[in-house]
Order: C-alpha cells, then structure tokens, then sequence
C-alpha cells in the first residue's frame, strides 16, 4: 500500500482590483439631475467595514433638500415622464440595464469596498441580479395593460423609496425598476452605511440621459428617510427594512392616501427531513444563513432538523464550516466578508451573549479574524428552545440556531411559530410532502431543495409581520399601479 | 287573531348564537324612528372570542378545496334565496325601502353572493403565475388567504354592502369577524342564521352587533386579526384605525365612495390574499 496524504494547498491571495471602484472624496445629493450640496451644508462618512477607513463624505439631506427632490420629481412626473409613451419610457430603462451591464465590474467592486461583502457575491448576484431586475421592467412599461392588473393601470406618481444596506444595488434595483417601468418617479434614500453604489447609479442615470428628476438620490439616516415617506408630495412609499421601523411607517402615513408595501424582518425555519440529500441541504444550510454574513431578511436563520439525523447534519455542517475563508472582501475566494457596520457588530455580539446566558451551546469554527474592522465568526447554536431569545428575534448576522422536529406536524408548527412569514425551505426527496409542506408554511417564499434564490420574474415578500405587498413579476407591479383594484 | 312569535336578535360566534357577554342590549329603530327590535350590544370580550373562534376555523376552512368552499357559499346563496321575503321585509324595515327597491336590493345581494361564490376556484387561476426565473427551477406564485380578517359592514347599505364585503373575504378561505352595521344590524344577524345553516363550519363568518367605535379600535389592534376592512368605519375615524392596524402590520383596506351597485372586481378578495412563491430545482 502507497501511503498517500493529501497535501494541504494554501491559497494564495486573489485580491480584486480595489482601485475599479473610483471613489471620490466627497458626494453631494442627486436631485433635478445633478449632484449639489446639502441645503445646510451637513455631511456624514461612509467606512469600509473590512478595514473602517473612511471612504468618502456623503451628504446628509435635510428637510429643505427632501422638499426639493419630491418637487423636481413631482415636476418630471408631470412635465415628462407621465407624457412619454410606454414603450419611450421601457427604454430609458433598458438603457439603465445595459449600462449597469457595462460597468458591472466596477459595480461590484464598489460594493463589496462600501458594504463589506465578499467580492464573490455582488460580482456573481448582487449586479447581475440587479442588472437583469432593470432588464426585466423594462420590457412590462408597454405591456401594462396585460399584466393581468386591470384594464387601464396608471401610474401613482412620485415614489418616496427607502432601502437597506444589506443590498445596497439590488435592493434599489428591486425599488427603481419597477416604479420607472410604471411610469412613477422617484426619491430613493439608500442607507446610512451604503451610500455608494446608489450614488454610482445616479451617474449612470446620467450617461443614459434619464430626464432630469425622474430619479432623485437622498443620502442621509433615518431622519431623511422619515422626512421622505413623510412628505406630502409623496404617492407611494416603498421602505425595506426592519419590522420596527415598518410599523413606524405604516403609522406615519396612516390617514393619508399614501399606497404602501413594506419588505420587512424574517426568522425563516430552514427544515431538513432525514430523506434529504445531505450534501446538498448542507450546502443549503450554510447558503440559507451565512451567505452575506446572514445579512439577509429571508435568511435561513432557523434550522430545524428531524431528530434522528441532528447529529449527523450538525456534524457535516461543522465540517463544512470549517473550510470557509473569513476575510478581506475583496478576495475572489473569500467566502465571509465583513459585518456591515459596528452597531450591526454589536447587536450580533449582544444576541449572541443572550443564546448563551439562556442556554444555548454556541460552535464556532477556528478561524482567525483580521485585526481591523468589523467581523464575526460564523456561528451555530445548538439546543435551542422555541422560546429562546435567538429562536424568536431577527439576528442579522452569521449566527444559525438549531431546533430539532419528529413530525411533519410538528415541523409546520415550530416554522410557523413566529410573528414572521417571509420564507422557508424544505428539504426532502419525497415530492409530495415538498408541497404539502409548502402550502402549510406561511410564508412568501417556500425554498424546497434549494435556498435564497432570487429572480426578477419571482414576486417576493412576505406573510404576517414581515410586511405586506410582492417585489418582483407580474404581482410587484401592482405596488407602482393604480390599478381600479 | 294570532299573537306572532318574536325573535331574539343575537350575536354569532363561532356557529353559536350567544347574547352579549356583557349582558348590553341596545335598542334599533325602524326608519321611521319607531321600534324594531333590541340588538346584543357586543363587548370588547366579545369581539376577542370572536377572533378565537375565526383563528379556530381558519386551518380547516382554508384547508377546504376550492371547489368544496364554492360549493358551500353556493349552498349559502341557495338558503338566502329561500329567505329572501324575510330579507325584503328586513332591509325595507332597515334601509326604509319600499318593497320593490327592497327587492331588487335583495336580489342583487344574493346574485352578488353567488359571483363571489364562483371565485372560489378562479382567483388562483387569475392571480397565480409560473415564473420563468434564470436558472434549472420550476418556480410558480399562488395567492393564499391572509386569515383572520375583520370588516366594519357598510353603514347603510344592510345587505348588499354587508355580502359585498363578506363574500370575498371567505371565498379565498379566509375566516372573519363582522361588525355590523350600527344602526341597520337586522339583515346581518340574519345573514349569520344563514350561513350557520348552509354548511359553512361555525367560526368562519362570526357576526356581532353593536357600537362600532366600541368594537373597531379592538379588532384594529388585536394582535390574531391579519388584515381589516374598515368599509363602514366612520372617516374620522379611519386614521386612528389605520394606525392601530400597524401594531401586527395589518393589510388594510379603507374606505372609498364606494356604489354597492356597481358590478364589482376581484380587487377585494386579492386584498384578502397572500402571494405565496416556491422554488423548486430541476434535475435527474
């Protein structure tokens, strides 16, 4: 017998060409078609959270700036967009997808140097998603009338639009396309912590000759977020985000003609049955709640797994835990990037202490962190209780918490057992307890044998406290249509 | 001369037909002011047992086919033309019409029911869709009911805004809590008779009476209510509503000028229903 050891390759390091994101030093706000300066004059600064160095000045949009951008969008609704044809109207935005085709690798790199994720993601799902998201709109602005809405869609008018920092790109891409397709405009707040690639995008509106205040690009916190859905000039408000600040929302604008649609938290089951392809929902697993450092409101952050094969699946998940790469976001192979922010990191850290004070035992696979900027280890808890802190509330985080189940029965309980609704996944070979589990779990979206995958043609959004009303295919339209409905 | 044989009027919850917990009673005029009938005055209690007895109904009712619940509220419609010369004397009493407009309101209401019956196995077929996403996937969006759902009936209109409300919430397989009407109850107590005789499972359609600035604030902020329409809340009212509604991000539908004679679209029942998206991969 050959004694053979498998040698252990090192990799080398991979880094992306840090310098494509072109950053300049400072931003003002993008409104009427231009970038000016803040009304009085107040500026913040976005970090990168792989290493916290100070990226750029932002500014921040005050309550003059707010009025400003809803009447330039107020004033393009009226003098041009509402009048171009469907068809006009489908191109300017195809042209916004070319364009972000076009400069996808720049796109890419200035995500992941702002938000902290890895390289991998926003080059492979990130941009192309939010390219394709663009893409697909365009082709529905002339085809309104048979999207199956009514007979005579209309659009609402101006579009107040605020977004997270999770994904930054896309998630103005799932907010944009579809008002523009519609015919709306709009003033769209990216988050405090990613400004960056919203204000790439308003170049790009640039370069493509979008008529001036059709889209408006509002820097700042929660304050200009509030001022924004708060303003009068308003139709439509739009807002992705936490379940807190979503019934802030509906509140606010309670009493007024304002149309809504909120994409909010999640404490999605991830369910594995003893018949599923291990590797596979492996994979699943760690797909369902580490990609983007579990920066993700459908994220699988609640494993629930059939009792006789717990100790087998935690085993493959550790093991597989143990070859992912933590590090610089910019790496083509690594794997985890950083946590967005330090108040993220904080919260995280909290919850984290919290599983542990209540009972749960806490795994992390040994893995070195780098010295600057904000990270966390993935991590699992197992025995979890329903009742657990972790079990309940939305971590947002690298941090997985596994529950065990007997029956199907039991299963739907547990998953369902949630103020949430927004997804889950099954995992099973056997196809009809997939869709009979599929039609118990409430949630807007059902992931069986696969996890977190995103189209534009497939509505998502959720059931019960994570908000109300579908981004994505025919049914995400109607949030951007007066539809006589 | 034979002295007629009166009817208690009573609350419906949960396919029984208690009086008000609180033991109020309330007293309703006929529309030329004189009396018609004492109405249970529910309680706050009462619209919290309510609200048990639809989240109780909610899994077997939404777990019925399509075709089963249409076949059930076309059994509904059936029994309410059956009663039709009740419903003509009552919503005349009520809405002080004279038997022909009352008639034809009735007639309405009831080929209203069965319009919304026949939804039953359709509106999956208009609002569901197949989505043809970039990858080796069989991905496809059915809409699912939201569960319990409260509705304040129209004011004025007895009957044929109450089923204009009612229907199209528990076609999809939605359960709910009916406040109604505050001064025009009659035809909606009678309705539950109805419906609790047409195989329709007790706590599906709960039905109470009362003062609506008693019971809308309760069912706007309860906790186990999905979604509410507030068609006969007063407008001033409508906003705190709303805002109570926020506390479990209730789907909310207000109140428009709304012509309960007009032919309707399916717009109220998809109000009342979730899109629901599954992904599954393709492969050998």
């Amino acid at each position: 017998m050959i004694d053979l050891v498998t040698p252990t390759w090192e990799y080398a390091p991979a880094p992306e060409a840090r310098d494509l994101a072109n950053i300049k030093p400072s931003y003002g706000l993008f409104i009427d078609g231009e970038f000016v300066d803040p009304r009085d004059g107040q500026v913040f600064k976005t970090v990168d959270p792989s290493s916290e160095e100070v990226l750029a000045e932002v500014a921040t949009a005050g309550p003059a700036d707010v009025d400003a951008a809803v009447r330039a969008a107020r004033e393009a609704y009226d003098d041009t967009w509402s009048k171009l044809s469907g068809r006009e109207r489908g191109k300017y935005v195809f042209r916004l997808a070319r364009l972000m085709q076009e400069r996808a690798r720049e796109l890419a790199v200035l995500e992941s140097v702002d938000n902290g994720k890895p390289i991998k993601e926003t080059r492979d799902v990130d941009v192309p998603l939010a390219a394709a998201h663009f893409f697909y709109h365009a082709g529905w602005a002339d085809k309104l009338q048979w999207a199956g809405l009514g007979p005579d869609p209309k659009p609402l008018g101006v579009a107040g639009q605020v977004i997270p920092w999770n994904f930054p790109l896309l998630m103005l891409a799932w907010k944009v396309a579809p008002a523009l397709a519609c015919g709306n405009t709009v003033v769209l707040k990216p988050a405090e912590t990613t400004p960056l690639t919203a204000l790439r995008f308003a170049e790009i509106c640039q370069q493509a000759d979008l008529p001036s205040g059709v889209v408006n690009i509002l820097t700042g916190a929660g304050e200009t977020g509030a001022a924004v859905v708060g303003h009068d000039g308003i139709d439509k408000v739009a807002f992705t985000g936490s379940t807190a600040v979503g019934k802030q929302i509906q509140r606010q604008i309670a009493g007024t003609k304002k149309k809504v649609t909120l994409e909010l938290g999640g404490k999605a089951a991830n369910i594995i049955f003893d018949d599923a392809a291990m590797d596979q929902a492996v994979e699943g697993i760690v797909n369902g709640i580490f990609f983007n450092q579990g920066h993700v409101c459908c994220a699988g952050s609640r494993l629930l797994v059939q009792e006789n094969v717990h100790d087998e699946v935690i085993d493959r998940l550790k093991r597989r835990l143990g070859t992912l790469r933590l590090g610089d976001p910019l790496d083509k192979n690594t794997d985890i990037g950083a946590i967005n922010s330090s108040e993220q990191l904080e919260r995280i850290t909290s919850l984290v202490a919290t599983g542990e004070q209540e009972g749960a035992e806490s795994w992390q696979p040994d893995c070195v962190l780098p010295e600057r900027g904000y990270w966390f280890r993935p991590t699992v808890f197992t025995k979890v209780e329903q009742t657990h802190t972790i079990a309940q509330e939305e971590i947002f985080g690298p941090v997985l918490s596994v529950l065990t189940f007997r029956t199907a029965e039991e299963a739907v309980q547990k998953a369902n057992n949630t103020p949430y609704g927004l997804s889950a996944g099954v995992w099973t070979e056997k196809g009809s307890r997939i869709l009979w589990m599929a039609q118990r779990l409430r949630a807007g979206v059902v992931w069986a044998n696969t996890f977190n995958r995103f189209d534009p043609t497939s509505p998502f959004g959720g059931y019960k406290e994570s908000g109300f009303g579908r981004e994505g295919g025919r049914h995400g339209l109607a949030a951007y249509l007066q539809t006589g409905w | 001369m034979r002295l007629d044989v009166r009817k208690t009027y009573k609350l419906s919850i949960g396919g029984a037909f208690p009086r008000s917990e609180s033991g109020r009673s309330y007293e309703v005029s006929d529309h030329k002011g004189g009396f018609l009938a004492n109405f249970s005055q529910a309680s706050r209690k009462d619209v919290r047992d309510a609200v048990v007895a639809a989240r109780k109904a909610f899994p077997g009712w939404s777990g019925a086919t399509a075709y089963n619940r249409g076949q059930v509220l076309y059994r509904v419609a059936e029994m309410l033309e059956g009663r039709r010369d009740q419903f003509v004397a009552e919503v005349g009493a009520s809405e002080g019409l004279a038997t022909r407009k009352a008639s034809r309101e009735v007639d309405a209401a009831i080929d209203r029911w069965v319009w919304y019956a026949g939804w039953s196995d359709k509106f999956a077929q208009v609002s569901g869709s197949s989505n043809p996403v970039s990858g080796a996937y069989f991905d496809f969006s059915v809409p699912e009911p939201t569960g319990v759902v409260a509705a304040i009936a129209p004011q004025e209109s007895s009957l044929l805004g109450l089923i204009s409300v009612v229907a199209p919430i528990i076609v999809s397989g939605n359960t709910c809590v009916i406040v109604a009407s505050e001064q025009r109850p009659m035809p909606a107590i009678t309705l539950s008779e109805v419906v609790t005789t047409s195989d329709v499972p007790g706590g599906v359609v709960n039905v109470l009476s009362g003062f609506t600035r008693e019971m809308a604030p309760v069912l706007a902020a309860h906790l186990d209510v999905n979604a509410i329409d507030l068609a006969g809340a007063a407008p001033a009212d409508v906003a705190d509503l709303q805002a109570a509604a926020a506390d479990n991000l209730k789907r909310v539908v207000t109140p428009r000028a709304e012509d309960w004679h007009v032919d309707p679209d399916p717009g109220r029942i998809l109000a009342f229903t979730e899109t629901k998206t599954v992904w599954h991969p393709m492969g050998v």
